[in-house]
Formats: structure tokens, C-alpha cells, sequence
């Protein structure tokens, strides 16, 4: 039997019908055609479809979407605005944070809610912090650089070097 | 991957969610955190035709210190222990199992009544709440009762809430001076079961004399297993070298794993004691600092 739901997607409402087995992911990809989000593993473990559920970081291939009935959701779409890309997304272009890119929705989505907590973490907070989402090109340590040039752009300071690191 | 088909409720209180769980029986499966559930469900090992969303019921969320116990919520999320004060000031042992449970994104939906609630000894909040003896509140529309942990475990999957009942609440003793706690897992890498892991939870005496004992394994037994040999050795005695050697040795001995891809059987128990001894240590450490 099929349910109503009303979710907020990137600020805007849609009100639809889905099977209660409908999984968020799919919703947000193929009713809303929001590709952004991506399916990896289908499995709870890459990471690759992280969006923000009220706010804090999920993986919708592991939710339903009458789960997320009346909630707000973020996806990778959101994050830019009419005035340039969002700090993350400049930290990932400047440091070489993604070589294939199908991680990345994911992990600017992780990395978003991991700075508002935390808005200075450390290297290893950083590490812990991105430990749900799998990148399997650039072996991570141009996407920890990405999120401290974020970190040092949201905070008003003055950007670290953005020399790429290739190992 | 997509679940069979079911039916979903989300009511707004536990009667109407006792009144869902009388109407469909043993068909209906509760709906909590659901990161358990919702992948096997995928993977079809689950079909259940009914589920009933509790996360729109009120009430059932709380970390607190009350009546001498700390009460925690069936519906806390993991994440919801790692920011928590009271968490961070007395009971660094759910710290140190929240940062190996799954990662980020998961502990945000994942429940702590739910890990208990799902019956798996590969879980770490069994072993956890062995440790500090903890007593589950199952509710149902007759009303509430506790069973303590050792009681609560039946067999794989299977635990004492019946078809009609609702684990609600989880509480432990607050525990006494000079207590400390810790837990460890050993992971391939994150988000792995545990390959072994060990919950130890002791209080001493003014002179250092053990007066209190728990200790949780996980992954090592068919259900979640309470280490009795090894406690027994503590308790009563000053923990020196001999005594953590020999409770590391009896856990070592009494769990019983099974090998596998994670390791085979006389790896597990050499996993088992190394990982006693060290968290009996960090807790002495933690009871007296």
C-alpha cells in the first residue's frame, strides 16, 4: 500500500507517493532526479550516497523513505549557491580531493556535518570522521587536505597550501 | 537491493505501537535506527509484512542519572553517547565502544536498544552491559518488567522480548567510588564485527582490593557471554600481575569461538586473553585517576 510523504529536499518541499520499501536513495535519484547522490556498495559500508538527514549525515541507501516523512534533506546539489561553490567543494578542486569523483557527493556531504560539529578538527578527527566513506583513487590524503582547507576557509583563516600530495 | 513488500506504520505513542504489535502478531518487526533490519531486509533474510516506526514516539530518547541508576533510552542513538556529559564524565566504556560501532553516518541512526534488541553477539552493547550488569525494560500494553542482561540473551537473534512487548529502556547501576571501565574490539577495519572484543568493568576498595567484577565478550560465543571464571578472580583480591594474567587466561579458556574469516579458533582466544588483560588494566587505571 502505497504512502504519502512530504520531504524538503535542498529547501524544496515535494509531496509524494512511494511503497514503504522504497529506499531513500532511490527516491532522491530516480522520482526527484537528483543524481548527485550516488549508489556504491548498496550495503552500508562506501559512504557514496551520504546525504543529511535534519541535518546530520546518513546513508539513504540504508533508509526508507516514509523514514524521512516530514524531515529535511541535503544532498550534494545543495551545497553550491549563486555566489560559488561551497568551501568543501573549493577544497576538493584545490587540493586534488577526487580523482574519479564518485565518492565525492558523499563526502562533501559527511565532511559538511563533520565541520559543523567540529568546526577545527584534527587530522585524525578528520580520518575518524570520514571513516564511513570508501575512496578507492586517491588513497584519502588529498580529501583530509580538502577538509582542512574547508575548515581554515569556513573559519575566516587563511587557507593552507593546496600542493597535492600524490602517494 | 529492495525489501519485499510490507506494510508501515509510524504511531505516535507505545499503546498505539502495542496495539499494532497485538493486531499483526510475530509478523510485525519493530523499526528503530533499522541498520540491522533494513539490510536484511534487502538481502531478503528478513520479509517481515509489518513494520512499526517507534521513532515518532515520545519518551523513548534520554540519557540520565535517576534513582541510582543511569537510564538510557531504547531509542538513543550511538552518536547521542558520544556527546553526552554524564557519558564523557563516568562511563568512558561507551565511548570506547561507540567509535568502533559501525562509522559516523551509522551511529547517527543506530540505536543503542536496537543493538541490544537484535540479538547478535557480534554486537558491542551486549558485552558493554554485561559488564556494568545492566537490566533491560521491556513494555507491552499489560505494562513494563525488567530482566537483568544475563537473562535477556536466548539464542541467535532471539532474546527474552516477546511478539507483543517493546524493548524501552536500558539501566545501569550507578556505580560506586574508585570504579573504572573499558572496552575493546579488535576490527579488520572499520565497520567489521569484531574479531574479539572485551568489556571489563571494576571497583576497588581504599586499599585497591577488587570489590566489583564485570567482564562482557563479544563474538566469541553462540550469545553474548558473561566472562563468571574471570571475574571470580578478581573480586576479593589486589589485581596484581598473577590475578589479570590468570582472569585473561579463564576468559580465554570458557568463550567459545568459532573460526572463520576473522580468524581461526586458538587466534580468537589468544585474542580474547591479550584483550582482558589490557582492559583490565585501562580500567584500574580509569578507577584510580
Amino acid at each position: 500500500m502505497k504512502k504519502q510523504i512530504t520531504i524538503s529536499v535542498n529547501g524544496e518541499k515535494h509531496t509524494l507517493e512511494v511503497e514503504p520499501r522504497e529506499l531513500l536513495v532511490h527516491v532522491i535519484r530516480e522520482k526527484l532526479r537528483l543524481t548527485g547522490t550516488h549508489i556504491g556498495c548498496d550495503t552500508t559500508s562506501c559512504g557514496a550516497c551520504t546525504v543529511l538527514l535534519n541535518g546530520k549525515s546518513i546513508k539513504s541507501c540504508t533508509v526508507l523513505a516514509v523514514q524521512a516523512d516530514g524531515k529535511e534533506v541535503s544532498t550534494v546539489e545543495g551545497l553550491a549557491t549563486a555566489e560559488g561553490l561551497h568551501p568543501l567543494q573549493e577544497g576538493f578542486k584545490e587540493n586534488h580531493g577526487l580523482h574519479c569523483g564518485f565518492c565525492t557527493p558523499g563526502m562533501l556531504m559527511r565532511a559538511k556535518e563533520l565541520l559543523e560539529h567540529n568546526p577545527n578538527p584534527t587530522e585524525e578527527e578528520i580520518r575518524w570522521g570520514i571513516a564511513g566513506n570508501l575512496c578507492r583513487c586517491t588513497g584519502y590524503n588529498n580529501i583530509v587536505k580538502a577538509i582542512q582547507y574547508a575548515s581554515a576557509k569556513m573559519q575566516g583563516k587563511e587557507t593552507p597550501s593546496t600542493e597535492p600530495e600524490f602517494v | 537491493m529492495i525489501p519485499a513488500p510490507f506494510d508501515y506504520a509510524a504511531p505516535g505513542s507505545l499503546e498505539e505501537a502495542f496495539s499494532l504489535l497485538e493486531q499483526h502478531g510475530d509478523e510485525a518487526k519493530i523499526l528503530a535506527g533499522g541498520h540491522s533490519l533494513i539490510p536484511m531486509m534487502k538481502l531478503r533474510f528478513a520479509s517481515p509484512e509489518f513494520l512499526i516506526d517507534i521513532n515518532n514516539i515520545p519518551g523513548l530518547s534520554h540519557i540520565k542519572e535517576e534513582d541510582g541508576y543511569l537510564k538510557i533510552g531504547a531509542l538513543t542513538r550511538e552518536a547521542e553517547l558520544e556527546t553526552s556529559e554524564v557519558i564523557r564524565a563516568k562511563y568512558p566504556i561507551f565511548l570506547d565502544a561507540t567509535k568502533l560501532i559501525a562509522d559516523p553516518q551509522v551511529r547517527n541512526m543506530g540505536t543503542v536498544g536496537g543493538n541490544i534488541a537484535h540479538g547478535d553477539a557480534a554486537n558491542d552493547h551486549p558485552a558493554v552491559m554485561m559488564a556494568l550488569r545492566a537490566e533491560v525494560v521491556i513494555s507491552s500494553a499489560e505494562g513494563q518488567r525488567t530482566v537483568p542482561i544475563d537473562e535477556f540473551f536466548y539464542g541467535f537473534y532471539m532474546t527474552a522480548v516477546q511478539p507483543n512487548e517493546i524493548l524501552t529502556e536500558i539501566r545501569i547501576p550507578v556505580p560506586g567510588p574508585r570504579t573504572g571501565n573499558a572496552y575493546h574490539k579488535l576490527e579488520r577495519k572499520v565497520g567489521d564485527y569484531a574479531t574479539a572484543g572485551v568489556a571489563v568493568q571494576l571497583s576497588l576498595d581504599e586499599n585497591g582490593v577488587c570489590t566489583y567484577a564485570g567482564i562482557g565478550l563479544t563474538n566469541v560465543n553462540p550469545v553474548p557471554m558473561r566472562a563468571a571464571r574471570s571475574e571470580e578472580a578478581l573480586v576479593g583480591h589486589k589485581l596484581d600481575a598473577e590475578r589479570i594474567e590468570l582472569a585473561g587466561q579463564y576468559a580465554s579458556e570458557d568463550c567459545n569461538p568459532s573460526s572463520d574469516l576473522r580468524g581461526d579458533e586458538d587466534y580468537k582466544r589468544a585474542v580474547v586473553k591479550a584483550l582482558t588483560k589490557r582492559m583490565i588494566n585501562k580500567a584500574i587505571e580509569r578507577a584510580t585517576s
